[in-house]
């Protein structure tokens, strides 16, 4: 909740920017977090006509279905499978975690991947796989739990690793053809990545771009440096969340990065494969890759149905209601592609917080 | 992509510790800050502190925007 | 350590010692000395309301409450939502084979307390016990008997545009506490269970019954699910107001951390009053002298539209509040 000080900041941030906006420009929140915080205040009706684009960054939607049904596939084999809950309900190619576990599986939700541990410690005769989406937010819990399961023998822990590394992404998304004017960088990916490894973002692709906090004052205060970026046609990578983000980051995450994961090309919903984007345990850690000791499906798995485009919602190239499935044949109980399964989804943030009132819901 | 909460350091004990939210609290992980002390805030994600929260900085980020947002009113 | 045997559940000695030494030491309505198999009442002045509902929660014991008092609020509450005066309580117990004796009985004492302390009889009662493994702990299912209560004229249909949505208290208080106990995302909380029988708020405010339109205890799904059906029932829409909504701050920060919507958490201590948009101000005033209506407030209104809830932001921004789907999960993305 906003202090008193903060709300009035935020109002007359908004009135700035409302007064200045030079028409309709496209500004992209790289951050699932950030569509759910815009969405959730309410934000995009007041700061029309500028238009607010998702991006590549929810990390449930940018994972595989390859990927995901061989998360799934763990739960099914007799594993203690212990996960974040934003991944319950994602539906792969055949069933859920959450279907699985009404069939018996034993799936945990925990808070950190540190609970896992505890877990397979007290386990010690029953493989405990925790299932590890995110970015390089997320990426030093899971390495911390590899290292200490290491340390303390405990055998029967492991990782699925589909984390991602967000620079890559953002490479990917610039060097192709869009229309974005300006983007909204990653607060807490950049509390460990820091803002200076996002320079590239303005010198290489002219792009102004903010690093920006959470709250709304915090998202507002962005969008206004990004507004005046573009009016200016000053680009650059200002940091609008220095409380948290420093320039060189958090250089310890990094070396425990760099001590327990390489990188390696990974596949992106939306994106296909993008080279050096993921991160795979160093062959060190190999005895707790549960990706190496499983026996797995393999194979290409259809991405999703042909007439979806959370692939055009993920690369910024349409908002979520310019998609012909969006909240007619697409729902989040029965979700067609993966921008309205997870619940920081651009579609599911939509369908939930967006809708016009006066419109019959579907 | 990732729900980072500020919590302020309630005890630190070698590599773990407690952090208190608004009359939550828990204990998480310090590795990667290993410097930060009682009644320090710093931000958490994923049961682990990723960093620690400065001064509040929209004063001065505000008091940069203004002279933009002020002009041609 | 005392447990819980199959032989209680086999109507035996073991059963009648039971009965005889738990059950009926805490509960003391003559209809249940004197062992028959249904109780007989005495009739009562106007039509009967009844309901039913069953309590599974897990963990049976967590701050601001447990089980016992659970199964009595819910009913209770769920009485005087549907515009009844409760009156009793029918209770059957579904243990575990190898619960403590000692938690049986903290959960008796603590339903006949809460009975006792919102002038509600226990009449009737059973019991089965189930192999181990075969239920967590002990599950309780409460039927409740009311007497309707002919000034309140309570339904969707008699709700119109303009009136005025009351909520009696802080939203999510009791969904904070329960999961603070879960394994897994553990973490220690001030935020107890406002769990509470209210037919004391809700008699409280009796002079102005004729003003009330509908009322609901927002349990699962809490407040955006209870109003979403209400909208929806009454095609009209609902407008919030995120400024107005009651949250302690604590139980906000704990559903951050969680990554959780305190209007989706459940509540059970709390009342939703859809008032006549005229009374509804003096309606808050009489709620806030109750101890359990301190923190009431009008939190929104109804007005014409196609059966949605929507929330005015802090900022003026309008934004939908959905039909939650599904149990909320904790998150961390």
């Amino acid at each position: 909740m906003l202090s008193g000080i903060e709300l009035a900041q935020a109002q007359q941030l908004l009135a700035s920017i409302q007064k200045k906006l030079p028409g309709q420009l496209a500004i992209m929140e790289v951050c699932g977090t950030h569509t759910t915080a815009i969405s959730k205040y309410g934000l995009r009706p007041l700061l029309e006509p500028l238009r607010l684009l998702s991006g590549p960054g929810c990390p449930v939607c940018v994972t595989a279905a390859g990927d995901l049904d061989r998360m799934i596939a763990l739960a099914g084999a007799g594993c203690i499978v212990a996960t974040f809950g934003d991944l319950l309900r994602v539906p792969g190619s055949k069933t859920s975690l959450e279907q699985e576990q009404a069939d018996g599986a034993d799936v945990r939700i925990v808070y950190s991947p540190l609970d896992a541990l505890k877990i397979a410690a007290n386990n010690r005769q029953r493989p405990v796989v925790f299932l590890g989406v995110g970015f390089e937010t997320t990426a030093p819990a899971m390495a911390l739990a590899v290292k200490q399961a290491k340390e303390r023998g405990l055998t029967n822990f492991y990782l699925y690793s589909c984390l991602k590394t967000v620079v890559p992404a953002l490479h990917a998304l610039l060097a192709a053809p869009h229309g974005l004017d300006g983007l909204l960088l990653p607060g807490h990916v950049s509390s460990v990545i820091g803002r200076q490894a996002q320079d590239f973002v303005a010198s290489l692709y002219g792009m102004p771009a903010a690093v920006v906090g959470f709250g709304e004052r915090d998202i507002l205060l962005g969008i206004a440096a990004v507004v005046r970026m573009i009016e200016e046609g000053k680009p650059g990578v200002i940091n609008a969340y220095p409380r948290v983000v420093r320039e060189e980051g958090n250089l310890l995450a990094q070396k425990l990065l760099a001590e327990t994961f390489n990188i390696a090309a990974a596949e992106w919903r939306g994106f296909g494969v993008i080279p050096a984007s993921g991160y795979v345990l160093k062959p060190e850690f190999a005895g707790h890759d549960a990706a190496l000791l499983f026996d797995l499906p393999h194979g290409a798995v259809p991405q999703e149905q042909e007439a979806c485009r959370c692939g055009d919602v993920l690369r910024g190239a349409i908002i979520p209601t310019e998609c012909a499935l969006f909240a007619g044949r697409c729902l989040p109980l029965t979700p067609l592609g993966p921008c309205m399964v997870s619940s920081e989804g651009a579609c599911a943030a939509y369908y939930r917080y967006d809708r016009k009132k006066g419109v019959a819901p579907a | 992509m990732c729900i980072g909460m500020p919590c302020r350091v309630i005890t630190r004990s070698g590599e773990l510790g407690t952090v208190e939210y608004c009359g939550n609290s828990r204990e998480i992980n310090f590795a990667l800050v290993p410097q930060a002390g009682n009644g320090e805030w710093v931000l958490v994600h994923a049961g682990l502190a990723l960093q620690i929260i400065g001064e509040d900085e929209a004063e001065q980020l505000l008091a940069l925007l203004e002279e933009f947002y002020a002009e041609r009113d | 350590m005392k447990r819980v045997l199959l032989a209680h559940g086999d109507g035996g000695l073991y059963a009648a010692a039971l009965i005889k030494d738990l059950f009926l030491r805490h509960f003391r309505h003559a209809e249940l000395g004197r062992l028959s198999d249904a109780a007989l009442l005495s009739p009562v002045d106007g039509r009967l309301a009844v309901t039913t509902d069953s309590f599974v929660v897990q963990p049976p014991f967590f701050p601001g409450g447990d089980i016992g008092k659970l199964s009595v609020c819910g009913t209770v509450n769920d009485l005087l939502a549907g515009g009844a005066q409760p009156l009793y309580l029918a209770v059957s117990f579904i243990l575990e084979e190898g619960l403590l004796l000692d938690e049986l009985e903290a959960v008796v004492v603590s339903l006949a307390d809460t009975a006792r302390s919102c002038g509600v009889e226990v009449v009737a009662g059973d019991t089965k016990v189930v192999p181990r493994g075969q239920a967590d702990k002990l599950y309780i299912t409460t039927t409740g008997i009311g007497r309707a209560d002919e000034r309140l004229l309570l339904g969707a249909e008699h709700v119109r545009p303009g009136d005025a949505v009351i909520l009696s208290g802080t939203a999510g208080d009791h969904g904070i506490a329960v999961l603070s106990c879960r394994t897994g995302v553990s973490f220690q909380t001030q935020v107890v269970s406002d769990c509470a029988p209210l037919n004391g708020l809700i008699y409280a405010i009796s002079p102005y019954f004729s003003s009330l339109r509908w009322l609901r205890d927002p349990t699962r799904g809490g407040v955006g699910a209870t109003l979403n059906e209400l909208a929806e029932r009454a095609v009209l829409d609902i407008v919030l107001e995120e400024k107005s909504l009651p949250v302690r701050p604590e139980v906000r920060a704990a559903a951050e951390l969680l990554g959780l919507d305190p209007l989706y958490l459940p509540n059970e201590g709390k009342m939703i009053l859809v008032a006549k948009q005229e009374a509804a101000a003096e309606v808050c005033l009489a709620l806030r002298e109750h101890p359990l209506g301190r923190e009431a407030e009008i939190i929104g209104h109804l007005e014409r539209g196609t059966g949605s809830v929507w929330l005015r932001t802090v900022l003026g921004g309008t934004r939908g509040v959905e039909m939650p789907a599904g149990l909320p999960l904790p998150r961390i993305c």
